[in-house]
């Protein structure tokens, strides 16, 4: 896995986790989903029953979790109203596609024959993509990111900052992840880039 | 490295980006600054999804780098929520906003 995503001859890219590997990134997808379904698109509740019920359409006010926040940023700025129309529009198939991607990773993993358990400890896993799969998993990859740099609470310039937390600081593995996603990721990028 | 960051610098000359969008529009798409997205997933993203060149694609992700913002595209309002709805599905942290707002 020291090499990440390799350009395929012919487009596409290709990358061999360790089961491990592998195992990590399909949990870490397997959260997503599971995020993006648990706290449900609902519409506001300030409808009456009646209204609520014939009310199909998605949410009109932002997620409260902030990782989903972040996933689903608001559209204007300043205006609460067309944000809320936007979001209304815009959030239940964006959280359908980001769960598709995310599973796409899942399927992609176990397509290479990766077991529901892994117990082998010489077990590899080759992965091809094509260019359409790599923008696929470049965007749950991203999505993983997003969610982890939340919950670390990641900013700007603060590479010092987590360098010199002590090693059983249990945030260090949880960077430890992050970093290795963003070489995941950049590798991707420049195995499909022209 | 901070911002759109990269674990690899990207070599540019030094150009004016005044003139990068044209305005063809009363509103406009902007992306803001953030400190996960990756310069070399955000040019990409800004080539794959407005067909910009490289070279565009690199000045402008340069341009939310340094600046915290910029515009990419501009236009009629349904025609730029599609655009940040886009960046959105991407992962990037994007706004619309009228010309003069």
């Amino acid at each position: 896995m020291a090499d990440g995503f390799q350009r395929l001859r012919g487009g596409g890219a290709v990358a061999t986790f360790t089961g491990f590997e592998a195992d990590l990134l399909r949990s870490l997808a397997a959260q997503i989903v599971e995020l993006l379904r648990n706290e449900a698109a609902v519409p506001a509740t300030d409808l009456d029953p009646f209204e609520s019920m014939l009310d199909f359409t998605g949410p009109t006010t932002a997620p409260d979790d902030p990782v989903l926040a972040r996933l689903f940023p608001v559209a204007y700025r300043d205006d609460e109203e067309a944000a809320g129309e936007f979001r209304r529009f815009t959030e239940t198939e964006l959280r359908s596609g980001k769960a598709a991607s995310a599973a796409a990773v899942i399927d992609a993993m176990e397509e290479a024959g990766l077991p529901g358990e892994v117990d082998e400890s010489g077990l590899m896993i080759d992965v091809e993509l094509d260019a359409d799969e790599a923008v696929t998993w470049m965007k749950a990859l991203n999505d993983m990111r997003l969610a982890l740099a939340t919950r670390l609470g990641v900013e700007e310039d603060d590479e010092e900052f987590w360098e010199s937390l002590p090693d059983d600081d249990p945030r260090v593995h949880v960077h430890d992840i992050y970093d290795w996603l963003a070489f995941l990721q950049e590798t991707l990028v420049h195995a499909v880039s022209g | 490295m901070g911002g759109v960051s990269a674990p690899s610098p990207v070599e540019l000359e030094e150009t004016d980006l005044g003139d990068l969008t044209e305005i063809d529009g009363p509103w406009q798409t902007v992306v803001w600054n953030d400190p996960v997205n990756l310069m070399s997933y955000v040019t990409f993203v800004f080539q794959q999804y407005f067909g910009f060149s490289r070279k565009k694609a690199e000045k402008l992700m340069l341009q939310v780098h340094h600046d915290g913002r910029c515009i990419v595209s501009s236009g009629g309002r349904e025609e730029m929520e599609r655009d940040v709805r886009a960046m959105h599905e991407y992962g990037l942290w994007a706004t619309l906003e009228k010309v003069d707002g």
